[in-house]
């Protein structure tokens, strides 16, 4: 009931009755945790009820009028968080996350000479990717015996799965679709809660949690985050499935890491890689690829968070403005001309 | 020999003609596989939208976005044509509890007209109004897909009762009928009325909002139960936002939960003789605190018509209307 002259209405009081036990008496009545349905907003139809109890914690309280980044926009405008430094606290999701015993798959492609860059790429996942959560590693490699040993914390497992290589770097990064699409349904969906799709030519190097989790979820490319639409890099030519016009589009996303829950990563990847085959017939590539495909997926099918380009940068080429407050995951100087031609 | 030819015409053109319906129900019935997204299709581009500003300098701005991630919703955080253009396809029910009892059914007409005007325009929409004077229940016109059910809940000895009742007629419906009938719920006090659209931002798994007394208010501050003996307890280092009784939400099956669990709660101290400072509103913001909420809703959504509105809540949606306490309550 709203009218609530707080000052004036002293609370009423029944005679305390003498018996209580310490059950009854709990401020929180335990109920059993079980699986949420996902960190990201949900329409359609309902499906099966999900609980989740928070134990109590203390940390610093959430001002209404003081917004936690006032630089940055922190909500799309479908209202999907954009996850900065700042907009979370850890230690609450975690306790979200945790309680829902989630599983994390990390995909990462390290063909032909790619291999080099992958023991760098899990010692540092192995100190900054999900710690303290059930994580595995899927590494997709022509070469299997070139796959370093890693040691790994508790819980975590790597798996090797050899795939073919490509002649083209364009293919291979285009195959990369097709491959995540078909072992979301031959393993994935029953291995893992989420699935992260990586580049490898890139470090972790700074808290990367489960913040980012959520049915769907992009990250802002680095080079293009305070461009307008017209100068995104999106594929221009309207014979191209990934076709996008000048007026639209939200965000440039970079292809090197997006996720998800498997079913929606599953959606995503099949539908690029169809997309990329009937481009493919029509004798036409898109500019950027992947990344192109992925773009036009995310304009018609909102991502449910988006990162910003903490989750994606690269220092030497953009240094380090005041308007990134961490570097998570980085790009690792490479001689482009090297390691794509052998 | 023509009788005979003629039986055998027709039989002919009665095997035909059953033969083509049943080709045409099969014809019918076999739909390529649709497969149905979770959640955020947008099928077809709304070509004409303003690109998001990443970089935006907003000095007097709301917070937008809680430390769970949850967004906070005001105007100016959304495009409702975006969300419209990206809801719209799903086909939702969106179900509306409210009660009216003893003098309160005088807010009905006022409530469900605005409603009519304000909420979820669009949607199919179902108005359960809990009553224990169904013949006090004004008919008021309602828009093509959206119905009325005026629901009769006994009387009960005190108003305080009849608040702390609330959430167990609301569970108790929800796993009776309203699970069949809307696939999200509101449950909104009904002295209150629509003043701007309430529409699809608002639509979460589990919805909260923010109390328009207490959202500049530091926590220890905020009317918690802070006696150690209620269920309700809530320590003075807890607690996010001091949440409005009047406004929860959000999916049908998320709302059973939550309103089972403030039931749950409300027994319990009903079993030890205590009832928590506010009533249900102190279970309310108990339960909010270990399950929080997916979405927060601002003060627009739920508004004092005595407070004065400040510059950061552009648009007022809904809120309290002039009522004289004491005459309602004897």
């Amino acid at each position: 009931m709203m009218d609530r002259p707080s000052q004036d209405r002293p609370p009423q009081q029944w005679p305390l009755v003498a018996l209580h036990s310490a059950g009854v008496l709990s401020p929180r009545t335990p109920m059993l945790a079980t699986r949420q349905e996902g960190a990201g907003e949900a329409a359609g139809k309902p499906t099966s009820l999900y609980v989740v109890t928070l134990q109590r914690m203390v940390y610093p309280q959430p001002k209404v009028l003081t917004p936690s980044r006032k630089d940055v926009l922190v909500l799309t405008p479908w209202l999907a968080p954009i996850v900065w430094e700042g907009t979370f606290n850890i230690d609450i999701l975690n306790e979200q996350f945790q309680v829902q015993n989630v599983t994390i798959g990390l995909t990462v492609f390290a063909i032909k000479k790619y291999v080099v860059f992958l023991k760098l790429f899990l010692e540092t996942a192995e100190e900054h990717f999900m710690v303290g959560y059930k994580v595995n590693y899927y590494v997709f490699t022509d070469r299997p015996a070139d796959v370093p040993r890693v040691p790994l914390r508790g819980g975590r497992r790597l798996v090797v799965l050899q795939v073919p290589g490509a002649a083209r770097w364009q293919d291979v990064s285009m195959r990369r679709m097709e491959t995540i699409s078909s072992f979301c349904a031959q393993r994935f969906l029953r291995e893992v809660d989420f699935l992260v799709c990586a580049d490898v030519d890139m470090r972790f190097r700074d808290h990367v949690g489960v913040e980012i989790l959520s049915q769907l979820f992009g990250t802002l490319h680095p080079g293009f985050y305070g461009a307008a639409r017209e100068a995104f890099t999106y594929e221009r030519r309207p014979q191209s499935q990934a076709h996008i016009p000048r007026d639209q589009g939200d965000f440039y996303y970079m292809g090197a890491f997006f996720g998800g829950s498997v079913a929606e990563v599953h959606r995503l990847t099949t539908a690029c890689h169809q997309a990329m085959m009937a481009d493919w017939a029509n004798g036409i590539e898109a500019v950027w690829h992947d990344e192109s495909h992925l773009n036009r997926y995310l304009l018609d099918h909102k991502p449910t968070k988006v990162l910003s380009p903490e989750y994606m940068w690269d220092e030497q080429l953009l240094g380090w403005p005041a308007i990134v407050k961490k570097l998570r995951y980085v790009a690792v100087p490479k001689d482009h001309q090297e390691i794509r031609h052998r | 020999m023509r009788c005979h030819r003629l039986a055998l015409g027709l039989g002919f053109c009665l095997l035909v003609g059953t033969a083509l319906y049943a080709l045409w129900l099969c014809v019918k019935n076999w739909l390529p596989f649709s497969y149905v997204p979770y959640y955020l299709p947008c099928p077809e581009i709304l070509s004409q939208y303003p690109q998001p500003k990443l970089l935006e300098q907003r000095p007097t701005e709301l917070l937008t976005l809680t430390p769970w991630l949850a967004p906070i919703i005001s105007e100016g955080t959304f495009n409702p044509e975006l969300l419209q253009h990206i809801y719209q396809p799903l086909n939702l029910t969106i179900g509306l509890t409210a009660f009216a009892v003893g003098k309160y059914t005088c807010f009905v007409q006022r409530f469900l007209e605005s409603a009519e005007q304000f909420f979820m325009h669009g949607y199919w929409v179902r108005y359960y109004i809990f009553t224990d004077d169904p013949k006090a229940i004004p008919r008021v016109p309602l828009g093509p897909g959206r119905l009325l059910s005026v629901i009769p809940i006994r009387e009960h000895s005190s108003w305080e009762e009849v608040s702390m009742r609330q959430m167990e007629t609301v569970s108790q419906h929800i796993a009776a009928r309203a699970h069949r009938e809307v696939d999200y719920l509101f449950c909104l006090s009904v002295d209150m009325v629509f003043q701007n659209p309430w529409g699809p931002e608002t639509l979460g798994d589990l919805v909260a909002a923010i109390h328009p007394g207490y959202y500049a208010v530091p926590r220890h501050q905020f009317p918690y139960e802070r006696r150690h003996v209620s269920t309700a307890f809530v320590a003075d280092s807890e607690g996010d936002f001091y949440y409005g009784g009047a406004v929860f939400g959000g999916r049908v099956g998320r709302v059973y939960e939550f309103t089972r669990g403030c039931h749950m709660a409300i027994l319990a101290d009903k079993a030890n003789g205590i009832m928590a400072a506010w009533q249900e509103e102190s279970h309310l913001n108990r339960r909010f605190i270990s399950h929080k909420p997916s979405k927060v809703l601002s003060p627009e959504y739920l508004w004092d018509y005595r407070k004065p509105r400040p510059a950061s809540l552009k648009l007022i949606r809904f809120s309290t209307v002039d009522k004289n306490s004491n005459w309602l309550r004897s």
